[in-house]
């Protein structure tokens, strides 16, 4: 069984100038205990598609269309397994305790006045009230398994550094036991060894509670380390799903293997890479067919004017691209 | 043939005071004694590697004459820069250029984007009349593969990131540097839109002989580019040379874990994980001028020597310099 089903996810915009189609028809699972990684450059929709997940979308978006099917997250919600069309109230308490989040930045965020431990107690007692004494030792040990001593709880942000900021954001966001994290960008703007141990951290975190994480994140190297699965997204749209290995070595869609080729590595061979020719198009200036195909050296003529669709092309491998379905058919 | 180096920096140091709120004031040794030069008699291209706090920015600036030493010097083909004549620092100004890394900041949004080219050829009475200056606007566009009908009568915010940066190149062809100073120019820029940027660096040194002092945290591009690598820590040099020497055999314990949290990207080539508890590997930023190896307090291999005074650069050879009691 599946931890989630989104079924033709739509996030727009509503602007004077017309909708800007920001998620536009999002279809994937997300497979219980995995680590699933979605990448997609600057405005690709994919933490839009986050914040469409939790519902944490504000005016002028708005979630458009779709469903996320979570029968095993939405047990308490009297037979109603769509956590779009849950209530508020009903989908609050998923939030955090079954789903929980670290969005982009969330490190600068700690409220500067608050001593570490009271902020997460804090996020405690909404969801779960309990004791304060108990708060405190259940604090801690959220601390130590993010590798920072407990004597951090009674500090303030500002005497922390980055790296452990954003570990005392992943031990909040775990003080719940939730059955999925979603993290978006959880290493940008960090230092590059303060990111491995970010991504460790999470890992650890990961078997330690037994749970599922999503990964947000343009940074592919990332994905490499720590994803089982990728979800490849491109001006709103998923182009390409599959295993790890063989999205790295053996990807189909264009725009993918544009992508992978153009990752600088440390100490291989050094030949000249190449960048994808030309810019992604804004979501309110979308072109016909495929959105990749003013870019893509594979153009065939269907790519101008009709929109392919996502194809199971191999077991467990989803590519949306008509010279794909041509060539692996 | 004149071996004067184009570029150093000789015991560059820099130290900020702050005032540290009701304590009174602190102060932050930015740099501390760094040195190094490029070559005079070839086109260099030199990336200079650092987390945060180590000091990278600053020497930029400090090039740009942005920020004025504490103690040092910094030569340009022999002159000091601060004791140039004005004809001097404007000659100075002209030969060394600098692309910054935020694309967004760069521009004045009222304006369309071919001003700040218009401005350089205006300014430098680089040409006789309007058709020869769109002229030189289009062939400029070209030569960083931009087409000029996609660019010409734009304002900034409607190129991408990318496209941004590359009219900055733009403007750095038109005005033949002999230097460029890259401030992470790609670190905001969409990954399928680096290579082409890194590409045109690599084209200007190699076309025109320009040098370049490109300064990242992402070693991966920095090795993409070849050439010098300096690697600083904390204001100091703690191992430099050929980027192939020093990438593929790092001496420096901080080298080595640089390069070691590196995310390969290849799932075949995972990290492994130890199961050791993670130590907190951050350096924080002292206000107090530091005793003794800048690395020591996280070195697992720390000496008494350390804690004593700063290593000296030694050179290993083959193009391989490093400052550690280790090799001595």
């Amino acid at each position: 069984m599946n931890l989630l089903e989104i079924r033709d996810m739509r996030v727009y915009y509503r602007t004077t100038r017309g909708d800007y189609r920001v998620v536009d028809g999002v279809t994937f699972d997300v497979k219980p205990d995995e680590v699933l990684g979605i990448a997609g450059e600057s405005g690709c929709g994919k933490s839009t598609l986050v914040e469409g997940l939790l519902r944490l979308v504000v005016p002028p978006g708005h979630i458009e269309s779709g469903e996320v099917v979570a029968p095993l997250l939405a047990k308490d919600a009297g037979g109603n397994s769509d956590l779009l069309s849950l209530s508020e109230e009903e989908f609050r308490r998923i939030r955090w305790q079954q789903i929980s989040y670290i969005p982009q930045g969330s490190m600068n965020s700690l409220n500067p006045v608050m001593k570490i431990e009271d902020q997460i107690i804090d996020a405690i007692q909404v969801h779960q009230p309990m004791p304060k004494a108990v708060a405190q030792r259940h604090v801690a040990g959220l601390l130590q398994t993010v590798g920072l001593s407990p004597e951090v709880a009674k500090l303030y942000p500002h005497e922390l550094s980055g790296g452990m900021k954003q570990r005392v954001i992943i031990a909040a966001s775990i003080a719940l036991k939730p059955r999925l994290i979603i993290a978006d960008e959880p290493t940008t703007a960090l230092d590059v060894t303060i990111q491995k141990m970010v991504l460790q951290t999470l890992m650890r975190v990961k078997e330690q509670l037994d749970c599922t994480i999503i990964v947000v994140s343009h940074d592919m190297p990332v994905h490499a380390q720590i994803a089982d699965r990728l979800v490849i997204m491109y001006a709103g749209q998923v182009m390409e799903i599959g295993e790890i290995d063989d999205i790295f070595n053996d990807p189909f869609h264009p725009y993918t293997q544009g992508l992978i080729s153009t990752i600088p590595a440390l100490g291989r061979e050094r030949t000249r890479l190449h960048g994808i020719p030309g810019v992604s198009p804004s979501p309110s200036e979308l072109p016909p067919g495929c959105r990749f195909h003013p870019r893509c050296e594979k153009a065939m003529t269907a790519c101008h004017s009709v929109e392919p669709a996502l194809r199971e092309i191999r077991p467990g491998r989803f590519v949306a691209c008509h010279w794909c379905d041509e060539m692996l058919r | 043939m004149d071996t004067t180096p184009l570029l150093e920096i000789d015991n560059l140091t820099k130290i900020f005071t702050t005032s540290r709120g009701i304590f009174g004031q602190g102060e932050v040794c930015a740099l501390d004694g760094v040195s190094f030069s490029l070559p005079g008699d070839r086109p260099t291209l030199l990336t200079m590697v650092g987390e945060s706090g180590s000091g990278k920015t600053t020497i930029a600036r400090s090039i740009l004459g942005l920020e004025r030493p504490s103690s040092g010097e910094i030569r340009y083909k022999g002159k000091n820069i601060r004791k140039m004549k004005p004809r001097e620092w404007e000659d100075y100004r002209r030969q060394v250029q600098v692309v910054f890394q935020d694309p967004y900041g760069t521009y004045n949004p009222f304006y369309k984007i071919e001003r700040v080219l218009q401005v350089v050829i205006r300014k430098f009475h680089m040409s006789t009349g309007k058709g020869q200056e769109m002229e030189m606007i289009e062939e400029a566009l070209k030569a960083v593969e931009l087409r000029p009908k996609d660019i010409i009568g734009r304002y900034p915010h409607q190129l991408s990131g990318g496209e941004r940066q590359r009219v900055m190149l733009a403007r750095i062809y038109l005005l033949r540097p002999q230097l460029i100073i890259a401030d992470e120019p790609v670190s905001m820029i969409d990954v399928s839109l680096r290579a082409t940027f890194l590409n045109i660096l690599l084209n200007f040194k190699q076309d025109y002989g320009m040098s370049c002092i490109f300064i990242t945290h992402d070693l991966a591009v920095g090795f993409y580019l070849g050439g010098q690598i300096v690697i600083l820590c904390q204001g100091r040099i703690v191992e430099a040379g050929n980027m192939d020497v020093v990438v593929r055999d790092p001496r420096h314990p901080y080298s080595q874990v640089l390069i070691a949290s590196v995310p390969p990207p290849n799932p075949r080539n995972r990290w492994q994980d130890d199961g050791r508890p993670m130590k907190y590997g951050e350096l924080r930023r002292s206000a107090d001028l530091i005793r003794g190896c800048i690395y020591r307090s996280r070195c697992p291999q720390a000496m008494p020597r350390c804690s004593e005074a700063p290593p000296p650069l030694i050179d290993l050879g083959d193009d391989h310099q490093v400052a550690c009691y280790l090799y001595h």
